[in-house]
């Protein structure tokens, strides 16, 4: 490279000055985030259309019915928000979720063992398939995407051969405890969708709130950079796929309380279901952008949809159709708003 | 060349690639409280001398020393323990995450006692206030440290990558190409914060193919020339054109007037 001879201008005697915030940015500073808001304000323009298309839309008892339906692959999405916040994907997050709910009721009903302890062995399952994955993106730096549908058959297969295909019947009470309901006023409401909903404040403040959780978002964004402020990249990767592991487990005794047996061929679709939420829930899916209260809302997009639509007596193949519309609607949004950024 | 001042010091280094000797037994030394610049042509060994410097290779022969102590980095992040901070050309920053979020990257502070040492819980207010501190110090202009990196100008997250690194470099700040891909008037603002961060007194070691930039703001200048440092020259009695003579070998050091060596 020529090295460059022309005399240098007069240094300017400014400092860098940022732009003052204006009143508009200050407005801006104190609304959530366009990724975030955008969800909401779709979450409650659908809200207000099924409302103002059937009567039974708008009551407590449906709400409720609502979570319930989408306490599972609510949790699932949590974990599915983690690795996706670190430019990755999991497609075996169902077949895990299955697996851990097979092995959890096969452990308490087959060999009599503890039903807490039971849970666990289903968590541990969930965990060790998470830890298998980040220790492959990690170490042999494949893509998140071809380890997890990998690690995703290899997890359909061992629960169909360890189940023999056949559901678990005869659980003890204690692993269908949060499909039960308690009532306010008129309306039911199941204990897990209280779970749900306390797991996501939890993680809202893991990630707001600590160290770890500021990481992950850094590793995301820019892995060289984080690597390079001393952050373990790697150590924080598997760590997030175990973590992810631990909300599987999670939604696999929620999956096991709601239908009340240990189902093998449950969660087929949760990969795909959670990865819709996360997008509508405005997390890129290039890493480092995204909240966790914004997949939420996604799951409620997702909810509220199948439901209403299922109220207007419109058939479940066109929801799937719908839902489809929707998550190519969100990816072109984060598309079009990463080239800007 | 060994002065009492030297701060940081480099005897003998040697870094091959393969075949290719990039170190070719390359001297150096930096002074305390001065800007020293490093020039050199392509292949010159320039980025490998600045990466042994920084800890990013480790060079195959020859001794580090800092502050008179023999050292030997295994990695960037082993360098910056040893208080010696760079700020790399595309300047890792998260574009997504605030200036006081990259201030402390991986530096996080924590809330006191257990919130802070178990849950890992940070102390965002004071993260805010302390990084408003370090801009200040740095006269760097900021209404609002929770602006993503990404809205900044090159030059002001330029200033922001300087920021941190003098906010917690103890020996050294390593700056490379920092004005390279910003305008005229944002490079000057940057050259006018090196200076400052000199004023506070920490050396500065500037890489730079910018001949005007190195010659406003440097008080030496070490030319690297076929793996090897061939002089050190100071700017103010050496022209710009002498200078890039010995760089590029058109000129032997010995030509140059004693008054020119520094």
């Amino acid at each position: 490279m020529q090295p460059n001879l022309e005399p240098a201008a007069p240094a300017a005697p400014v400092s860098l000055k940022l732009d003052a915030p204006g009143p508009r940015q200050r407005l801006m500073e104190l609304l959530p985030p366009l990724n975030v808001l955008g969800p909401l304000v779709a979450l409650l323009v659908a809200g207000a259309f099924f409302a103002s298309q059937t009567d039974r839309f708008l009551s407590g008892q449906n709400f409720s019915l609502i979570l319930q339906q989408v306490m599972v692959v609510g949790v699932i999405a949590i974990g599915q928000t983690l690795i996706i916040l670190t430019a990755g994907i999991d497609l075996s997050c169902g077949m895990a979720m299955a697996l851990g709910s097979v092995v959890t009721t096969k452990f308490a009903v087959d060999y009599g063992i503890h039903p807490y302890a039971a849970v666990l062995c289903g968590m541990a399952v969930c965990v060790l398939i998470g830890f298998i994955n980040g220790a492959l993106v990690t170490s042999i730096k494949l893509p998140p995407f071809i380890v997890t549908l990998g690690t995703m058959n290899i997890a359909f297969a061992v629960t169909q051969i360890y189940s023999q295909a056949q559901t678990v019947t005869g659980l003890p009470d204690a692993l269908t405890f949060f499909g039960n309901t308690f009532h306010i006023g008129q309306t039911s409401i199941t204990y897990g969708t209280v779970l749900m909903l306390a797991l996501y404040l939890l993680t809202w403040l893991f990630l707001r709130e600590t160290a770890p959780g500021r990481h992950l978002y850094a590793v995301g964004n820019n892995p060289e950079a984080a690597r390079l402020t001393g952050i373990a990249t790697s150590r924080v990767l598997v760590g997030v796929y175990m973590m992810a592991g631990v909300f599987y487990g999670i939604a696999a005794l929620l999956s096991v309380a709601r239908m009340g047996v240990g189902d093998p061929q449950a969660g087929q679709t949760d990969n795909l279901d959670s990865i819709t939420a996360v997008v509508l829930g405005g997390t890129s899916l290039f890493g480092g952008r995204g909240a966790i209260l914004g997949t939420l809302v996604g799951v409620l997009i997702v909810g509220v949809f199948r439901n209403g639509l299922t109220l207007m007596g419109v058939p479940s193949v066109v929801q799937i159709l719908v839902t489809g519309v929707l998550v190519i609607l969100a990816v072109a949004t984060d598309q079009l708003t990463h080239k800007k950024g | 060349m060994d002065t009492p001042d030297t701060i940081f010091k480099a005897r003998g280094l040697v870094k091959r690639y393969g075949g290719v000797t990039a170190l070719d037994g390359t001297d150096f030394d930096l002074r305390a409280g001065e800007i020293l610049a490093v020039i050199g042509d392509n292949g010159a060994g320039k980025s490998s001398l600045i990466k042994a410097l920084s800890g990013a290779v480790i060079p195959d022969e020859g001794e580090l020393h800092l502050d008179g102590q023999a050292v030997r980095f295994k990695s960037p992040i082993d360098a910056r323990r040893h208080g010696i901070e760079t700020v790399y050309q595309d300047l890792a920053v998260a574009p997504a995450m605030t200036i006081a979020e990259n201030l402390f990257l991986g530096r996080e502070l924590l809330r006191p006692g257990v919130l802070g040492r178990w849950l890992r819980l940070i102390d965002k207010q004071r993260m805010l206030t302390e990084a408003e501190g370090h801009m200040r110090d740095l006269k760097i202009g900021i209404r609002s440290m929770k602006q993503a990196v990404g809205t900044l100008s090159g030059g002001q997250r330029q200033g922001v990558a300087v920021a941190r690194s003098t906010a917690f470099a103890k020996h050294v700040v390593i700056l490379d190409e920092p004005t390279a891909a910003l305008g005229v008037k944002e490079g000057n603002m940057v050259l006018e914060l090196i200076r400052r961060v000199r004023d506070r007194g920490l050396p500065v070691i500037l890489i730079s193919h910018n001949m005007p930039h190195v010659f406003e703001i440097a008080d030496r200048i070490h030319i690297q020339r076929l793996g090897k440092r061939v002089a050190v020259v100071d700017p103010k009695h050496i022209s710009m054109s002498d200078t890039v003579a010995v760089m590029t070998g058109a000129k032997e050091v010995d030509d140059l007037p004693e008054q020119a060596r520094a």
